[in-house]
């Protein structure tokens, strides 16, 4: 019998055992407190929520540049266009309002979500497109125009709200995170950059002409009007971009990776400000 | 004198042969070329991890060899290979190598 019992317990911590040690590799809070405490000691001068403007945080130059063009806001025409598509009813009288929580006015910050019932991130471009389909829509493209329109309003009525996401109690979601931080660390490309080459390693220095923006916060600008497209673009649109940057084949728009990396970095950004839309150089 | 004869024979029978070698590829040097170049990029596709030089090379051997230049279209897709195992083996690398610059 006591065999028995001891064979049982041990077929329980061999089963539980790879649980625990996917557990064992990402920590959020632990993660969440060290990502902050980086990025706070390396820029002691720096207001926290400042983090959120990227690049204008950094350098003065640009700041000045940054508040002369927001006296007219290049993004404000997505806002009045995204405005307009969320009052709009669908053709079956729905709108996006009836698919998000408090009708979809504020609810920005709560995004990217983990999904029980898909076991994957939920994006409030995914949760957008969802919406269209569940009510006979077709879905808008990932990168840019209606879609970014459309996350720009809603970006707009969550500003300075504090970023919240939460990784609830579940092994795919914490899963889902790991692979996050896994895509935002891995070097790839032909030049051989990850993501925290620039926006960990190297914030506030240059690359070309470009002043690099921190990681932290880095989420909380988007959708951007961002003058070298000459337009809006989404956070697909931005992850795209950098993977051509770096020389590597980009993903398509809102794939598994890049929900996970927003996710990640998301939540590194819980309790700043939302500043989206936002703009940048 | 014999053997400096010889010498250059063979300096010149070597430099005939890289010559050929080098500037008489054919149809099947190509196709054998890019089929491996193509083997090498599905497998970096597989990983998520191609580079866009690598797409790039591809197109120029495409390119050349439809202009009947097989010489610059085989340097071309082995250059892809090149590429497309350089790509595989920065993404094996990278699977073991990101956790050490994770924030701590």
């Amino acid at each position: 019998m006591l065999r028995k019992l001891l064979i049982a317990l041990a077929m329980v911590a061999g089963a539980a055992q790879p649980l625990l040690a996917a557990e064992g590799a990402s920590d959020p809070k632990a993660e969440f407190k060290a990502f902050r405490s980086y990025f706070t000691n390396r820029f002691p001068k720096l207001a926290l929520d400042d983090f959120v403007n990227g690049p204008y945080s950094m350098d003065e130059g640009l700041r000045k540049q940054w508040k002369a063009i927001d006296e007219f806001p290049p993004y404000d025409f997505a806002i009045d266009k995204g405005k307009a598509m969320f009052a709009t009813p669908f053709k079956n009288g729905k709108t996006y309002g009836d698919c998000f929580p408090n009708k979809g006015i504020g609810v920005r910050q709560n995004y990217p979500q983990f999904d029980a019932k898909s076991g994957q991130v939920i994006t409030l471009d995914v949760a957008l497109n969802r919406c269209r389909e569940a009510n006979g829509e077709q879905p808008f493209d990932y990168t840019k125009d209606d879609m970014a329109a459309l996350t720009a309003y809603m970006a707009f009525t969550s500003r300075g709200k504090p970023m919240d996401i939460t990784i609830p109690d579940d092994p795919r979601a914490l899963a889902a995170y790991t692979k996050g931080k896994e895509y935002f660390y891995t070097r790839r490309g032909q030049l051989n950059f990850s993501c925290a080459s620039c926006h960990v390693q190297n914030p506030g220095n240059h690359i070309r002409t470009e002043v690099l923006a921190p990681a932290l916060g880095i989420m909380n600008a988007m959708p951007i009007y961002r003058s070298a497209w000459g337009g809006m673009g989404t956070t697909s649109r931005r992850l795209r971009t950098c993977n051509s940057q770096v020389r590597g084949v980009p993903l398509p728009g809102e794939s598994e990776e890049y929900r996970d990396v927003e996710y990640y970095l998301s939540y590194m950004a819980n309790g700043l400000p939302i500043s989206g839309p936002g703009t940048r150089p | 004198m014999r053997t400096r004869t010889l010498i250059r024979l063979a300096v010149l029978a070597s430099v005939a042969g890289f010559a050929t070698a080098a500037f008489a590829a054919s149809a099947d040097d190509y196709k054998a070329a890019a089929a491996k170049a193509d083997a090498a990029i599905k497998q970096a596709h597989a990983l998520k991890n191609e580079w866009t030089t690598t797409g790039a090379a591809m197109k120029a051997a495409k390119a050349a060899a439809d202009a009947g230049k097989f010489d610059e279209a085989v340097k071309h897709a082995q250059e892809a290979e090149a590429l497309a195992n350089g790509s595989i083996a920065q993404a094996k690398e990278q699977e073991k190598l990101w956790p050490d610059a994770v924030v701590r």
